[in-house]
């Protein structure tokens, strides 16, 4: 290995990449390499480092100096700068919003400073597609470890951790590994991971696969062992090409230092994990329908029980678990249950991965300890709310899960608590909704989601969420009665109790939620036929105020239903019998002079 | 056969301790060479190039070597601080390749700072 200096890490997870973080590496290259640096300095990509707002992002080691928002014509001047005469570039570093002095230090931002790592403990530190960097961070380790172990004794390991599932539901993972070692099996078990995120805003397993594929695999490998397993899965979806591309780079590598295959690490353990492609059907993250997507039939749940830890693949004894939880599992193994289980808080141990996206200055991934709260994550991470707007609500569990109003802002986050307040953890979605957002609108939107992505297979969801989506958008229409308020409460539970699968089971949580917290707009929509918003526009009363209207006709130009009448130095006037309510008068104007009533 | 064993596994990681170490910001030491116009006219790159040199020679883990602007003394160039972990600073003046591979033996490795060479114990951080 050559000695460096220094290592420059350019973060490429999928949101930097998409902002060109692969042109910022190579301009990176071109000038270390012209002004004679490129035998001190080394140009690594990693994946997501987690900071996508201000992405793309690079970070220089040793000093830990972080930049960002880069620009390939920023690059000569910082190789100059700093990296040949040491002096850190001030303007390209981050600086919180509203403040002028930057952080130099990427540990010294409060968005990082309050993150706690395991399932994200690689992320920027290794190239994600070289397995020598994952070993040298203590990478397989953790499996060599367990291979020494019986596999009871890593069952129980992993029960007194206190691990629950991360993808949504919490079941203890040491127990559902106990369930399927137990369970009878004429012809093998199997390990299967479930890659298969699908709600709208999160990209937490994306991201892990994409910074730390290996973390994934050794998980599998371990968990394959202790439940007694040769063969694993992943299910991921064609979605996400550079993840699914890293992992087949991953497996490749560890099956060329045998670490899939046959003896493993001298151990006559033989697994080795197949790579399966979804198709992108939101469903398919349910995990019956998983499995019989993964078997090459049509994505549909199943009752359960059976449940697959007797009856999954093939009919086979099949543990499921999330990306998350497979990736927390070598380092459980490696530091022990002890050390896992006084993280987090007495029910919900460890730390827990949040995309934390919407109306938030810091959009991007963070890992927390269990038990912090919402206000923590929302403000002192993700640095509140933009253009000084206030909180109004945060939907967690993404479709799925449910809103959460402000007075609830200082609720612990853990797997109780967030169920208590009707939403779920969830697989670790975090949509942060302003005072601009309107709350039937906002169960519209996720209940139109979970609508279309209804396999159709179980009466109350494919019937039910049609006819809650058809309530709502008449309520969002100013054309909703009070007597559709209660069916579409009724319909809420009924679909909530009778559905197959959890995908209907939790479509109507955003309706309930916001029905629990929010239900004054919902009643202001109906009874007063206002939008407090004013994001209903069918609902909207536009007009323009005479004394801000400057005359200068461009809303007359651009309504599309001549309803603006107006001549020079006259103020314009909107004729309320024309207008169709579509906005475009308010987006256009440049003095604010349309107002909504 | 298996592959890898678990003492290839540590072999591969003491391979890398020195890149680990280094994104992880840690080290016992840490050398600063100042690189402003003045340092590199008169010949800072190569003292840098003798300390990496040294660095991979004697196989030093654990030592960060970075630069920084002019330190102010122009005169004295090239120059460069050795700081020892929880030890003053040190700064030493009117280098040579060979006073670097002197001081990087005596102070970097064996914390003896080299008194003939040095200017002053000073506080100064750079970051």
């Amino acid at each position: 290995m050559k000695t460096y200096r220094s290592y420059c890490m350019v973060c490429a997870g999928t949101a930097c990449v998409s902002n060109r973080s692969f042109h910022i590496k190579e301009a990176l290259e071109r000038e270390i390499e012209k002004q004679g640096l490129q035998d001190e300095i080394a140009v690594v990509t990693t994946g997501c480092n987690g900071f996508c707002a201000v992405g793309p992002l690079v970070v220089v080691h040793p000093e830990g100096i972080f930049y960002q928002q880069l620009r390939e014509e920023d690059i000569p001047y910082v190789v100059e700068e700093h990296f040949l005469k040491g002096r850190p570039v001030k303007r390209l570093m981050y600086s919180p919003p509203g403040e002028q002095t930057p952080i130099p230090k990427m540990n010294d931002i409060g968005f990082f400073k309050q993150q706690r790592l395991i399932a994200l403990r690689n992320r920027g530190l290794i190239d994600p597609e070289r397995i020598d960097e994952y070993i040298a961070r203590d990478g397989y380790f953790g499996l060599a470890k367990a291979l020494k172990m019986k596999p009871r004794e890593i069952i129980q390991e992993i029960k007194d951790s206190g691990l629950r599932g991360r993808g949504g539901a919490g079941f203890l993972t040491g127990l559902k590994w106990e369930l399927t070692r137990k369970a009878k099996s004429n012809g093998g078990k199997f390990v299967l991971c479930n890659a298969d995120e699908g709600d709208p805003g999160a990209f937490m397993d994306r991201s892990i696969v994409e910074a730390d594929p290996h973390s994934v695999i050794e998980g599998l490998i371990i968990g394959a062992y202790a439940i007694g397993a040769n063969q694993g899965y992943i299910y991921i979806r064609n979605e996400y090409p550079l993840a699914l591309k890293r992992l087949i780079i991953a497996l490749e590598q560890a099956r060329n230092y045998g670490l899939l295959g046959k003896d493993i690490l001298g151990s006559g353990f033989d697994f080795d994990i197949k790579i399966v492609r979804g198709a992108g059907a939101f469903v398919c993250g349910e995990e019956t329908a998983l499995m019989a997507s993964v078997e090459g039939r049509l994505g549909e749940p199943r009752p359960r029980p059976p449940f697959p830890t007797e009856h999954g693949i093939w009919s086979k004894p099949t543990n499921n678990n999330n990306v998350e939880t497979w990736a927390n599992v070598p380092s459980i193994i490696r530091r022990g249950a002890q050390w896992y289980s006084q993280i987090g808080t007495e029910t919900s141990k460890g730390t827990k991965v949040f995309s934390l996206v919407g109306k938030i200055n810091n959009t991007g991934l963070v890992e927390v300890p269990m038990g912090i709260t919402l206000r923590e994550i929302i403000y002192d991470i993700g640095g509140g709310i933009p253009h000084e707007k206030a909180f109004k609500a945060v939907q967690t569990g993404g479709p799925s899960g449910g809103c959460i109003p402000a007075e609830l802002l200082d609720l612990p986050v853990d797997y109780e608590s967030l169920s208590e307040a009707g939403s779920m953890m969830g697989s670790g979605g975090m949509v942060v909704l302003d005072e601009d957002t309107c709350m039937v609108d906002i169960a519209r939107y996720f209940l139109s989601f979970t609508q279309d992505e209804s396999c159709g297979k179980c009466t109350p969801c494919r019937e039910g969420t049609k006819m809650m989506l058809h309530l709502l958008k008449k309520i969002t229409e100013g054309k909703g009665t009070e007597e559709d308020l209660e069916t579409l409460e009724q319909l809420a539970h009924e679909v909530k109790e009778t559905s197959l699968c959890g995908l209907g089971k939790t479509a109507p949580n955003p309706v309930l939620t916001t029905l629990r917290y929010f239900r004054d707009e919902y009643e202001a929509h109906i009874k007063e036929k206002r939008c407090p918003a004013h994001v209903c526009r069918q609902l909207n009363t536009y007009r323009i105020d005479p004394d801000a209207c400057t005359a200068c006709g461009l809303c007359r130009k651009e309504c599309p239903e001549d309803a603006i009448s107006g001549g020079k130095k006259q103020p314009h006037l909107i004729d309320q019998q024309k207008c169709v309510k579509c906005g475009i008068c308010f987006d256009v104007c440049k003095f604010e002079a349309v107002c909504i009533d | 056969m298996p592959k890898l064993t678990l003492d290839d596994l540590r072999k591969i990681q003491e391979k890398s301790r020195r890149m680990t170490m280094l994104r992880e910001g840690a080290g016992k030491a840490k050398i600063t060479v100042h690189m402003g116009t003045c340092g590199i006219a008169a010949g800072a790159r190569d003292i840098m190039v003798a300390f990496l040199d040294e660095i991979e020679k004697k196989d030093a883990k654990d030592v960060i070597i970075t630069t920084s602007g002019c330190a102010g003394l122009c005169s004295r160039e090239p120059m460069a601080t050795v700081e020892l972990a929880g030890q003053a600073p040190v700064k030493y003046v009117d280098l040579t390749p060979e006073k670097a591979r002197t001081i990087f033996t005596d102070h970097v490795l064996k914390g003896k700072i080299v008194m003939e060479y040095a200017l002053a114990l000073g506080s100064e951080r750079t970051f």
